[in-house]
């Protein structure tokens, strides 16, 4: 029996008064959207998944979209998308594979955080007088100072290793070539090199284009090993273990054989066209202390030159697990909240696996000062942080520093629209079709992307001055400067931050 | 707001507190009669090697019991007894100064290199934190506080202070803007050794507090001020930092004139900010601390609270304010004005 076909989502029209039949939207919309037939504009609203392509290349203003209203019976548990989702597998039979973020309508803890200000007794600074210190060094540091005295003279016995230098706290997360298109990566390395920060390479190796701006990035094993060697791990700044990912704690990863063209499966070292799955356990790591072995074998391979990372998803135990790793010889941690976005994930563990962020920074900060070693390790956030707010309330919470991935693509482009997994990206983002790649100037993305960290920064330079602090160090882990806002107790005692008003 | 004078004599003559007193009345713009202290070095001669431990004790059943209790276990109280004070009408009195002569059990504290004092410091957190009623306010050798919710004479009056004689002396005007006027939170704030007096906030204070928590210190006096000498405990005493290094610790250089140090030491600065981050601290303030050995003071990075220094022959003043320290010596030589986060030490010369 056949099910029939679910509702259309989006509905386009054209203002055909305003159309100058410029064929932009023809040639614009990578899903088909739009075709000519006798000379007249037709429109397939049903292939459209409102990537807004066409919309911003209209020279007229004269397309409108919108999403289609409800017509099925409203039902408070039997939500469109419930129904729809039902349907479309007792069609398949199949995993439903969503792209970025988690869609669900959870409560955002971001917007249940407020900053503080100073008023009167305490001075604010102001950031364009006096100088506002947002350097950050990400790695492992010393629990105390050791020296000697000889005479009166200091001589320093601690000797540092080696540490990240960032100029602003933020990064760009790991988003590999493969997932995202040459020229996306391309700008995001050169977005990070003018703004003194990092970018991961992702797990898809590192391509030749990025080896100029290599001092700039952060190299990721994932459990594929696509793209390692020792060349590979020698052109990294740092080396990151990827255990998990904040959109799909427990489960691999997985680029489909459409997006492995010939570059690609060069960087990554597999064959043309084949799938690249990595799995969900690394094949070497079954305990803590398989891990620990992993960290030092690969700074072992590396003269112990370069700092390790690892990252994990955010799941409920997140900060005994990082204080696993704090205690190998990892310099730095990375928790990807259940906001993160990706590629490609099954619909059902984007949406319901892991915890949020803002939860598992404060838990895991929590514990390493617990144990005392807070400061001897880093911790990078990400997973769903959308602006300098968001930012210095991870910092608030505990974090070093963060990585953002879906804001610096926004950044490109991106309207998130949810469909990289089908690798059509009409923003040239994420897909490898030679036709749409070429949409992004990696000198006009770069600059796009380095504006955006730019200006975070100056937010976060004008937020730290209003609650009178200069220096990074003094935001770090600092509730003191957080409020919650219509949060329960069992939260707020998570997060360790006092009610509005207390 | 808030006004602090400290004086050492570097011979380690003894000074009466009558001098002080009338200085920090003075600033009695800089106050709000809400707290006001005062902490002397040298005063207890006769017991100079035990832990002379200050208490406040809301009534001396039940609180003083527990803390007797706690005290023979973990040592010998060698001598107690009331401090004693006198009635002042401008002062309601809050609660029953106690002072004990400890001396703790070396042997009872054991993996440390200084098993005494970190008994004491335990002492002191588990007090603090546990014993309803009980609040020990000061807990170093030959060194005591005295301090209340009031004005400076009315305070300075009611413990007379004259009758002590000591070689530093710190005192405290308060103006309480982060939480009320209470006796705990007058200043000085004391552990062990260290004494501390601080005029401004402490913006940085949650990530301070969260660092000195995660090495054993619990901060239970509602106010930014005791981290201070927490931190300086933990940096001078439990990780041998000179006074000049905790200073730096604490108020390091920016970045930018780290940069530009020779080699090695930018190398030594850049490692001492890595290792000491979450002790820096933000905010205005000027703070004066001693020691037995003598006393430093310094500013926020940027100098958003005042502090001036005065010197006269083995004398050496820290104040707010350059008339405090002229009208405690008419006398002085030297003023002048350290720069933002530069380190004031005077040192005793023996
Ligand atoms: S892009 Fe706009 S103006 Fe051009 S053909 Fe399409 S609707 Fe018409
Ligand atoms: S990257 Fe492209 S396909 Fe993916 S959400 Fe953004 S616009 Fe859509």
């Amino acid at each position: 029996m056949s099910l029939g076909s679910v509702p259309l989502k989006y509905k386009i029209s054209i203002d055909r008064d305003q159309c100058m039949k410029c064929m932009r939207c023809v040639d614009n919309c990578s899903y088909g959207v739009y075709r000519i037939e006798d000379d007249r504009i037709i429109i397939d609203s049903r292939k459209c998944t409102a990537c807004h392509r066409c919309i911003s290349m209209c020279p007229r203003d004269a397309i409108m979209l919108k999403e289609r209203p409800v017509d099925y019976r409203s039902h408070p548990l039997w939500t469109v998308e419930a129904r729809e989702d039902v349907i479309n597998q007792a069609r398949t039979g199949k995993i439903i594979l969503a792209g970025m973020g988690n869609a669900v309508d959870y409560p955002i803890i971001f917007d249940r955080l407020v900053l503080d200000a100073c008023q009167v007794t305490n001075p604010s600074i102001d950031p364009l007088r006096e100088p506002m210190e947002l350097r950050t060094y990400i790695g492992k540091k010393p629990s105390k100072l050791e020296f000697t005295k000889n005479n009166g003279d200091i001589e320093l016995t601690t000797k540092l290793t080696p540490n990240l230098k960032l100029d602003t706290p933020i990064m760009v997360g790991h988003m590999s070539y493969g997932a995202i298109s040459l020229p996306a990566q391309l700008s995001i390395a050169k977005a990070v090199a003018k703004t003194g920060t990092f970018m991961g390479t992702g797990e898809g190796g590192m391509h030749e284009a990025i080896y100029p701006y290599q001092d700039h990035s952060i190299v990721q094993i994932a459990s594929g090993r696509f793209g390692v060697d020792i060349d590979y791990l020698e052109r990294g700044a740092a080396i990151e273990i990827k255990v998990g990912q904040g959109a799909k704690p427990g489960i691999g990863g997985h680029l489909p054989g459409e997006k492995v063209c010939a570059d690609v499966s060069c960087t990554r070292m597999i064959p043309l066209g084949s799938d690249a799955i990595s799995p969900a356990p690394h094949h070497d790591i079954y305990s803590i202390e398989d891990l620990a072995q992993l960290v030092r074998s690969l700074k072992e391979a590396t003269d112990w030159e370069k700092p390790v990372f690892v990252k994990i998803a955010a799941v409920h135990n997140v900060a005994a697990i990082a204080a696993g790793i704090a205690r190998s010889d990892a310099d730095a941690v990375v928790i990807d909240g259940f906001k993160g976005g990706t590629g490609a994930a099954p619909k059902v563990f984007r949406d319901n696996v892991g915890i949020p962020i803002e939860a598992a920074i404060a838990a895991v900060d929590q514990k390493l000062n617990d144990q005392g070693i807070r400061n001897e390790v880093s911790i990078i956030a990400s997973g769903g942080i959308r602006n300098s707010g968001d930012l210095a309330k991870s910092i608030a919470l505990g974090a070093d520093a963060i990585y953002i991935g879906t804001a610096a693509l926004i950044a490109l482009g991106c309207r998130v629209c949810g469909n990289c997994y089908r690798g059509l990206c009409p923003w040239g983002i994420a897909t490898q079709k030679p036709e749409l790649v070429e949409r992004i100037d990696p000198e006009v993305g770069a600059q796009n992307v380095a504006n955006l960290i730019h200006g975070w920064t100056l937010e976060l330079s004008e937020l730290m001055g209003a609650a009178g602090l200069n220096s990074i160090e003094s935001l770090r882990g600092n509730r003191e400067r957080l409020r919650g806002y219509m949060l329960d107790q069992g939260l707020l005692d998570v997060l360790k931050v006092e009610s509005v008003g207390a | 707001m808030c006004g602090i004078i400290g004086v050492i004599d570097r011979t380690m003559s003894r000074m009466d507190g009558s001098s002080i007193k009338e200085a920090l009345s003075l600033m009695d713009e800089r106050g709000s009669g809400e707290g006001a202290g005062y902490v002397a070095y040298g005063i207890y001669p006769d017991y100079a090697d035990c832990y002379a431990i200050h208490v406040f004790f809301d009534n001396l059943l039940e609180p003083k019991t527990r803390v007797d209790e706690i005290l023979k276990q973990w040592g010998r109280i060698v001598h107690q007894e009331e401090i004693p004070t006198y009635e002042q009408p401008g002062l309601k009195k809050e609660h029953i100064s106690w002072r004990y002569f400890f001396k703790p059990y070396t042997d009872l504290m054991i993996g440390t290199t200084d098993p005494d004092d970190d008994n004491v410091k335990h002492l002191v957190m588990h007090v603090n934190a546990n014993i309803e009623g009980a609040l020990i306010f000061s807990s170093g050798k030959n060194l005591g506080v005295f301090k209340a919710a009031g004005w400076p004479e009315d305070v300075a009056n009611y413990f007379r202070i004259e009758d002590y004689k000591g070689y530093i002396w710190l005192a405290h005007n308060r103006y309480p803007t982060n939480t009320s006027g209470w006796w705990g939170g007058a200043h000085p704030f004391n552990l062990l050794d260290w004494s501390v007096v601080h005029n401004g906030e402490i913006t940085s204070y949650g990530t301070n507090r969260r660092y000195v928590e995660g090495h054993g210190y619990q901060c239970t006096m509602l106010t930014d001020t005791e981290v201070v000498a927490y931190l300086f405990d933990l940096l001078g005493r439990r990780h041998g930092l000179p006074s000049e290094m905790v200073v730096e610790a604490l108020a390091p250089p920016f970045w930018d004139e780290i940069d530009k140090m020779p080699p090695k030491e930018e190398e030594f600065m850049r490692t001492m900010r890595l290792t000491y981050g979450p002790a820096l601290m933000n905010g205005p303030f000027a703070i004066v601390v001693a020691t037995k050995d003598g006393i430093v003071g310094f500013t926020d990075r940027i100098k958003l609270r005042p502090l001036i220094v005065g010197e006269n022959g083995s004398k050496l003043y820290l104040s707010s304010e350059e008339a405090a320290i002229r009208t405690m010596d008419p006398e002085v030589e030297k003023i002048y004005m350290p720069r933002a986060g530069e380190p004031v030490i005077g040192r005793v010369t023996e």
